[in-house]
């Protein structure tokens, strides 16, 4: 069994600071675990400007924010970066397995930190009724396929949920040449940040609707049209208030969940309402030597929060070795 | 044109069950799917129940078949390399009044050889199925009801049909039936070319009504009786042990709480009969009534316990199953209004109708060799670690890991494609990629990619389900 | 005549409130900061937004660079930019901070990757 000093799941944005600033702190024997190709995490699809202006005093877009950290920890030898590297177990003894094209490795993880994101919350988790035709995607799927592989999900857009990867959306889509035909958001105000609404909505003219959602999906296929109503106060569809809109395509907007599962077999406690580690202080978990930081430990709105809480995160990783010996 | 001994239509867990069973005789034999994919007609939204025969009257098709077909399941599994655990059953009463029913279904359960019946009282309950509601009376308990994975046993019941000689056309939809006069020979058109049959088996599910009038044999109709399903996480398993059921209404055994194969629970389904043959959507009064439903048997059921839903669509034909040779058009047999106990009693269905064929005019001599092995497919999330680092010793595509939720290796999405997947749902049935908590959200990309170059065709010419079912609608740099 | 605007410089998203006459913005307030000024000047008398898209990278492991305008272009000039995107195709390796396109459609800015090909 190989034994490291301090090992890191998650390859993104809150992995790479926290490596960085574990390694200022004097940490010298750090692995990286990133399960893609590159690292980046889900910054390499977030094409758009917006990350920076706190951390960097700059407007960058997500790559260029993603380049800076990747430039920093590629250039620290005591960082070990191993791509492509899949966590399929975590035990409480902080026994960390994992899977790589043509390796099966196991280390013990003298600390541990959690850099494991986010996952959107699906249709099928918020009940939307109808049937189950192509052209129903989460948003971060959509992004995925238009900004990393060059795919048009869609033509006519009914965007479910006005959070910011809604709305970023939406401008994405118009812009490569589709019609957004809605925004629909159940609650009686925009979830998303104020600057997203003017830009990406109201720049392009794009119907928003709050207090509305869909009541059902046709289509056997495809998505050939929805249903949307309106909502009272207490979410209930108000009666008579039904009409269609013909559309391709679906996208579901509607909230992330932090990815704990492989902390979970660990043992570490998790909040049954937000699925985040349950702790006292930022960070930690019940566990001793395991942190869990940015997406994975709360949903952060902007990348820059999670830089600067993630840099805690492996301060504190290098105090706990510290303690150690 | 090639004479076949038997064509079969419908391509789900009858179809090829009678397949295989076939495949054992030296007969020339094409099986038809009009689906893109094979079992992706009502055979995709079975809930994989190996029922025990309890709830069918004695001398009825179902009742029979299934009792002998719990029976077979076990042995084929074992030949097809599919895990069928048998978990056992209990049907649960809460009144009083109700008990002189339990006992009647034993009774008549024990008429038709349902082995090993026992009623139970409230202590063994709370002993054996701890999380079932306190207000539960007594169940009549069935030790020999299973679950297994009605997909991949329809897939693997296929592939040891096609090693043993089957020939397997999916994408030709039947048009026209025509019977030569006075021999006994077949013509049936079908989307993709004609086949020329002595004997045609019509499984078409849903459709067999109009399979069966093609053939000019109007008897019957097919009437679709909905029923939506609700899937729930798996950190839910512990909420039940056995299959759990209520007492049984005229037309369905009401609304479960069980484990699928894979280890979610699951609840439903609800029952209503449609005009509809298309229709598979789900509903806010369906999920309200499986949540009432369920809510006696098991309280602390919640919505938010939820993660997937989906509807099947049963092809009721009246009460009993549909199996007989039809005098008026010799060769051709009607294997129709396939609804539960449908899975389980598949195998015997198919053995059912080999006696049916001996007995007109079809010589069924067995094979020298029948391949009735065959090789288990591998899952990483069904082997231990050990043999993880094995495989990927053997094979280093094993440790690519594609599906993150589901633990899916790209091997494994090759080796399904290899084996005819051929769109994203077919890959998600045959390796769960995509089945699981992200519904798709983390490996879509990269399944469309192994796909797109596993078959040469552009990204988007890629389905979820077959042909108008197309992921994305361009790609850039290349012209519309 | 008085306009509210929210600004977009950063996430805080300020109220404006714009006084404009003739077409030309003569008071502005609400702002947090200086910023806050120049981006109410810019949004009436010339809007302006940073354009980010993709760009097809042939022979590269990952098919698209991201890009984007180096500085603003005209909000009603947005279209026409995306269409020559479109049509890009960058056949050499590139890096970040590279200029792919000089003055993108005519407009006087550059487009510029923001993530090497790999």
């Amino acid at each position: 069994m190989i034994n490291r000093d301090l090992v890191i799941v998650g390859g993104g944005p809150a992995g790479m600071a926290a490596a960085l600033a574990a390694h200022e702190s004097g940490v010298r024997d750090i692995l990286l675990l990133e399960r893609d190709q590159y690292l980046g995490g889900i910054l390499n699809q977030c094409v758009h400007t917006g990350f920076g202006l706190e951390y960097f005093k700059e407007v960058l877009t997500g790559p260029e924010y993603a380049g800076r950290f990747i430039k920093k920890v590629t250039g620290i030898p005591e960082i070990e970066v191993s791509l492509r590297s899949f966590v399929v177990d975590l035990k409480k003894d902080k026994v960390v397995t994992f899977l790589k094209p043509g390796s099966f490795e196991r280390v013990k993880a003298k600390a541990l930190i959690m850099a494991t994101g986010c996952r959107e919350r699906t249709r099928e988790m918020v009940h939307i009724a109808g049937t189950r035709p192509a052209g129903v995607f989460s948003a971060g799927l959509a992004q995925k396929l238009v900004n990393i592989e060059g795919l048009l999900p869609g033509r006519q857009v009914v965007i479910v949920g006005s959070g910011d990867i809604g709305l970023i959306m939406a401008r994405r889509f118009t812009l490569e040449g589709a019609q957004v035909k809605a925004v629909l958001e159940i609650q009686k105000e925009s979830r998303g940040l104020v600057r997203n609404m003017v830009q990406c909505i109201k720049d392009f003219d794009i119907p928003f609707y709050c207090r509305h959602k869909i009541a059902r999906i046709h289509g056997n296929e495809r998505v050939e049209r929805v249903s949307v109503v309106r909502v009272d106060d207490s979410l209930a569809p108000v009666p008579g208030s039904e009409f269609e809109i013909a559309c391709d395509t679906v996208l579901i907007s509607v909230g992330l969940i932090p990815e704990n599962e492989l902390v979970e077999m660990a043992g570490v406690a998790l909040d049954r309402e937000t699925n985040g580690p349950l702790s006292r202080e930022v960070n930690m978990t019940s566990l001793p030597g395991v942190f869990v930081c940015g997406n994975a430990f709360k949903v952060y709105d902007v990348a820059d929060a999670v830089s600067r809480d993630s840099r805690l995160a492996g301060l504190k990783a290098a105090e706990y070795l510290r303690s150690l010996s | 044109m090639m004479l076949y001994d038997v064509v079969i239509i419908g391509a789900g867990i009858v179809g090829t069950s009678l397949a295989r069973a076939l495949s054992r005789y030296r007969l020339s034999v094409a099986l038809l799917e009009k689906e893109e994919e094979l079992a992706f007609g009502v055979s995709k939204s079975n809930s994989g129940i190996i029922h025990p025969g309890t709830q069918h009257p004695r001398h009825s098709l179902k009742g029979r078949l299934c009792v002998r077909g719990n029976r077979l399941i076990r042995k084929i599994s074992r030949e097809l390399g599919v895990d069928f655990k048998e978990v056992g059953e209990l049907i649960v009463v809460f009144k009083e009044e109700e008990l002189p029913r339990l006992a009647q279904l034993q009774e008549e359960a024990r008429a038709l050889g349902v082995p090993k019946l026992r009623i139970v009282d409230r202590s063994w309950l709370r002993a054996h199925e701890p999380h079932l509601s306190h207000q539960a009376l007594a169940a009549l308990y069935a030790p020999t009801a299973g679950i297994i994975s009605p997909y991949r046993l329809v897939y693997d019941m296929a592939e040891n049909a096609l090693r043993n000689g089957v020939e397997i056309y999916p994408r030709k939809k039947v048009s026209q039936i025509a019977c030569r006069a006075g021999e006994r020979c077949f013509d049936v058109a079908t989307s993709g070319g004609a086949f020329r049959a002595r004997t045609v088996i019509n499984a078409a599910g849903l459709y067999a009504d109009e399979i069966s009038r093609m053939a000019g044999i109007d008897s019957f109709r097919i009437r679709p009786r909905k029923g939506e399903e609700f899937i729930l996480d798996k950190k839910k398993e512990h909420l039940t042990r056995h299959l759990l059921f209520p007492l049984p209404s005229k037309t369905s055994k009401g609304i479960l709480v069980i484990r699928t194969a894979d280890g979610n629970p699951m609840i439903g389904p609800t029952c209503h009969d449609l005009d509809d043959k298309e229709d598979l959507s789900t509903s806010e009064e369906g999920l309200r009534e499986v949540l009432e439903g369920v809510r006696q048997m098991i309280p602390s059921i919640s919505a938010r316990d939820i993660i997937a839903y989906f509807a099947g669509l049963r092809p009721v034909a009246g009460e009993d199953f549909i199996i007989r040779h039809e005098e008026k058009a010799p060769g051709f047999i009607n294997v129709a209004g396939i609804q539960s106990p449908g899975l389980t009693a598949a195998p015997a269905i198919a053995e059912y109708v080999c006696g049916i064929l001996k007995t007109r005019g079809l010589i069924l001599k067995k094979k020298r060799v029948f391949r009735r092995h065959r090789k288990r497919t591998v899952h990483l999330f069904a082997v231990p670690f050990s043999r993880t680092e094995r495989l990927v010793k053997k094979d280093p595509s094993y440790g690519d890991i594609v599906c993150r939720c589901e633990m899916v290796s790209a091997k494994e999405v090759r080796d399904a494609i290899e084996r005819g997947a051929t769109t994203l749902d077919g890959i998600k049935f045959r390796t769960r990629a995509q089945a699981g908590r992200c519904h798709g959200s983390f490996c879509t990309t990269r399944l469309m990619k192994i796909l797109a170059a596993s078959t040469g065709q552009p990204l988007t010419q890629i389905t979820k389900k077959g042909p108008g079912s197309e992921i994305v609608r361009q790609e850039r740099g290349r012209d519309q | 005549m008085k306009r509210d605007l929210i600004c977009i410089e950063c996430p805080a998203g300020c109220a404006l409130t714009v006084d404009i006459t003739d077409g030309r913005v003569t008071a502005v307030s609400g702002n947090q900061c200086p910023k806050g000024e120049g981006y109410a000047h810019a949004e009436i008398e010339d809007p302006r937004r940073i354009l980010t898209s993709t760009v097809l990278a042939e022979g590269a492991s990952l098919r698209m660079v991201p890009v984007r305008t180096d500085c603003p272009i005209p909000r009603r000039a947005l279209f026409e930019a995306m269409g020559e995107i479109k049509k890009l195709k960058v056949r050499r390796p590139v890096r970040a901070g590279d200029v792919l396109v000089e003055n993108l459609s005519g407009l006087g800015v550059n487009l510029v990757a923001t993530r090497d090909s790999l």
